[in-house]
């Protein structure tokens, strides 16, 4: 990959870049967060003329290697005020790697009222005035672009929440299906939409292709490695089976799936939304029980969820998503549940946050908790229409806390807390609390550690332990995210010992250089100090890495566990 | 005494969702686990009343047994 796009939208021209000697060892996350902390001024406004978006594919999409199609984006994110990168499946990672782009950059602000779209392909990236797509759903987008340019383009795009900037907004991501992944976390889509850009259009016709140094050492490393992840039981069977939603029934055995706007941890209905059940729904209405967000994926983790006619209601339907609106909302309708994740993902907004965010909606009295119908409602009639109470609700869980007086709100710098209770599993409080991306489950993963078993076990229940977890698994999270790897890959990475050095040894046949497992730690180490100084140089403290004051006073059953952590523990984190 | 057996995912085939089951004082997880047809390969995890326990933890009355099995991912 060779050269960097760069968009500006103030002044509406484009420029192809060669790769500046600094980023060459970088992608994904690495390449992201480091273009937005060079680029980006800390304290200014996200949805200003000085925040930028930037794409970076993976340093190993566009190769065989297995599970390596992700794309990252980032920028100064609306929601946290923090530096933020989220990644997606999807069939524009690829497309990108193979036409030779290490990233695309855009910046500025239009300042008229046109709406854009832009144009990537083997020339470079154009820019397009758009009128016909604007306030439509991302499914609509994706139609009527396969049939104006072609079914194989790639596609990124924003509904109507991005187009309103409303800070829950996710960017979409076409997937082999013409279906939809997303860039979900952090407001991105509202970036976006500042820049006035519908959609990216992607097409790879004469892409150049990714030029791999030594093939033959390549072809070795990526064996080992798909071997890896199809003999771990996670990967290789559980995942493909039920989905990520098996987590349901096992975070409520173990007493962690928080129930009713967080005061219980454990749901009455979680069979009824399990993935048991999940799976045996899909099998007997003609669905299909896995499916890969992008070509090269052998895990499969998503599915295809049909009505009970047969049709097509969702997928990439998560375990997240289904444990906010069910268990969280008290919502005990998989099928009311699968209908919401479609409308959010044609009108464009994360799940995480709205699914959170109804549950506080729910506790503010705006619905009842249960209310499957209402939500329903609330999701198209205010929402998708961008009533002033639609823009509240897609404000997130805290821009609705704050409107509604509601003191229980579950957010780290304005993000929703997830699907983990930090009370009853205290690993996963400690990576919300001190995450650079405000409360994110995905940048330390301790469930695997603390619940599933994997990579060894620290009861979820006590202290000791926790923050070291926490590190580990947050640096080398910040290393795959770099990959274009599927997170996924962790499990077999935690338990099979040829899986990591293989992985290693594949960026090394990539290039033609020689990493060791030590240069890999330092490259995550180096992400989490560069998001982390352009936090403190937009104004966070250590003063922010704390969970919100309910978590301590409030016992959450069955376990009757409070977040216990002293700050001086906390801030512990961050001594490496 | 009495034990709640609670099996999730793939060992559900064949078997129950949840049964109730007496069994003598001492008993430990390994025993039921083997009385289902499972082998310790297979358990991916154990718990006791929503705590994570080794396969030697010995059960006492009125306990609730979950089995799983390596399963997982969010
Ligand atoms: S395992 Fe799931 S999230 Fe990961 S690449 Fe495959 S489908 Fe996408």
């Amino acid at each position: 990959m060779n050269k960097i796009l760069r968009v500006n939208m103030t002044d509406l021209t484009t420029r192809t870049e060669p790769v500046p000697a600094a980023w060459a060892g970088l992608g994904g996350r690495a390449l992201t967060s480091t273009i937005v902390a060079a680029e980006v001024p800390a304290t200014c406004h996200a949805l200003g003329e000085n925040n930028k978006l930037v794409f970076a594919p993976g340093l190993l999409t566009g190769t065989p290697a297995a599970n390596s199609g992700r794309l990252s984006a980032g920028a100064k994110s609306p929601l946290t005020g923090t530096i933020k990168e989220s990644n997606a499946g999807g069939t524009a990672a690829q497309m990108l790697a193979r036409l030779g782009i290490k990233a695309l950059i855009i910046e500025g602000l239009p300042t008229g009222d046109t709406w854009y779209s832009l144009h990537v392909s083997n020339e470079g990236v154009t820019i397009q005035e758009e009128t016909e797509l604007l306030g439509k759903g991302n499914f609509a987008v994706i139609e009527a672009l396969e049939a104006r340019l072609g079914k194989k383009t790639g596609i990124l795009t924003i509904g109507p929440a991005g187009e309103l900037k409303m800070t829950a907004a996710n960017i979409s991501v076409k997937d082999p299906d013409s279906k939809i992944r997303s860039h979900g976390r952090g407001g991105l889509g509202a970036v976006m939409g500042s820049k006035k850009i519908k959609f990216i259009t992607i097409n790879d016709q004469g892409a150049p292709g990714v030029k791999i140094a030594e093939p033959e050492k390549f072809k070795v490393a990526a064996r080992t490695f798909a071997k890896a992840l199809l003999d771990h039981p996670v990967s290789g069977e559980g995942l493909p089976t039920y989905g990520t939603n098996v987590l349901v029934n096992i975070l409520n055995e173990a007493g962690g799936l928080p129930t009713r706007n967080f005061t219980s941890g454990q749901f009455h209905a979680h069979d009824t939304i399990s993935g048991e059940t999940m799976y045996e729904t899909i099998v007997s209405r003609g669905g299909k029980h896995k499916h890969g967000c992008h070509a090269g994926c052998i895990i499969q983790c998503s599915q295809v969820y049909t009505c009970t006619e047969g049709k097509y209601l969702t997928s990439g339907f998560e375990y997240e998503t289904i444990w906010g609106l069910g268990a969280d909302c008290c919502i005990e309708n998989l099928d009311d549940i699968a209908q919401a994740d479609n409308i959010m993902d044609d009108i464009g907004i994360d799940s995480i946050e709205t699914a959170v965010m109804f549950g506080v909606a729910m506790e503010a009295g705006i619905l009842p908790f249960g209310d499957g119908k209402g939500m329903i409602r609330l999701l198209e009639e205010e929402i998708g229409k961008g009533t002033p109470l639609g823009r509240i609700l897609g404000g997130g869980a805290a821009s609705v806390g704050k409107a509604y007086g509601v003191t229980r709100v579950p957010v780290v710098k304005n993000q929703a807390i997830p699907a983990y209770d930090p009370r009853s599993v205290k690993g996963i409080g400690i990576t919300y609390a001190t995450s650079t991306m405000g409360a994110d489950h995905t940048s330390g993963y301790t469930i695997a550690t603390n619940i599933l078993n994997v990579g060894g076990f620290v009861d979820p229940l006590k202290k000791e332990g926790q923050v070291e977890l926490s590190r580990n698994l947050q640096i080398a999270t910040a290393a795959v995210d770099s990959t274009g790897m599927c997170i996924f890959v962790a499990f077999p990475a935690l338990d099979i010992p040829e899986c990591l050095p293989a992985l290693i040894d594949m960026i090394n046949a990539r290039f033609g250089i020689s990493l060791t497992g030590d240069d890999v730690t330092n490259l995550g180490k180096q992400v989490l100090k560069t998001e982390r100084q352009f936090n403190m140089d937009a104004g966070f403290g250590k003063e922010h890495d704390r969970l919100p004051e309910f978590f301590k006073h409030e016992p959450v059953a069955p376990h009757n566990a409070v977040w216990d952590f002293s700050d001086e523990e906390i801030d512990e984190f961050w001594n490496f | 005494m009495n034990i709640t057996v609670k099996l999730f995912a793939t060992f559900r085939n064949g078997r129950f969702k949840m049964d109730h089951q007496d069994w003598p004082e001492g008993v430990d997880c390994r025993r039921i686990v083997a009385s289902l047809g499972l082998t310790e390969e297979e358990i991916g995890i154990v718990l006791i009343n929503g705590r994570h326990v080794p396969l030697d933890q010995v059960l006492g009355h009125g306990d609730t047994l979950s089995l799983f099995p390596l399963v997982g991912g969010g």
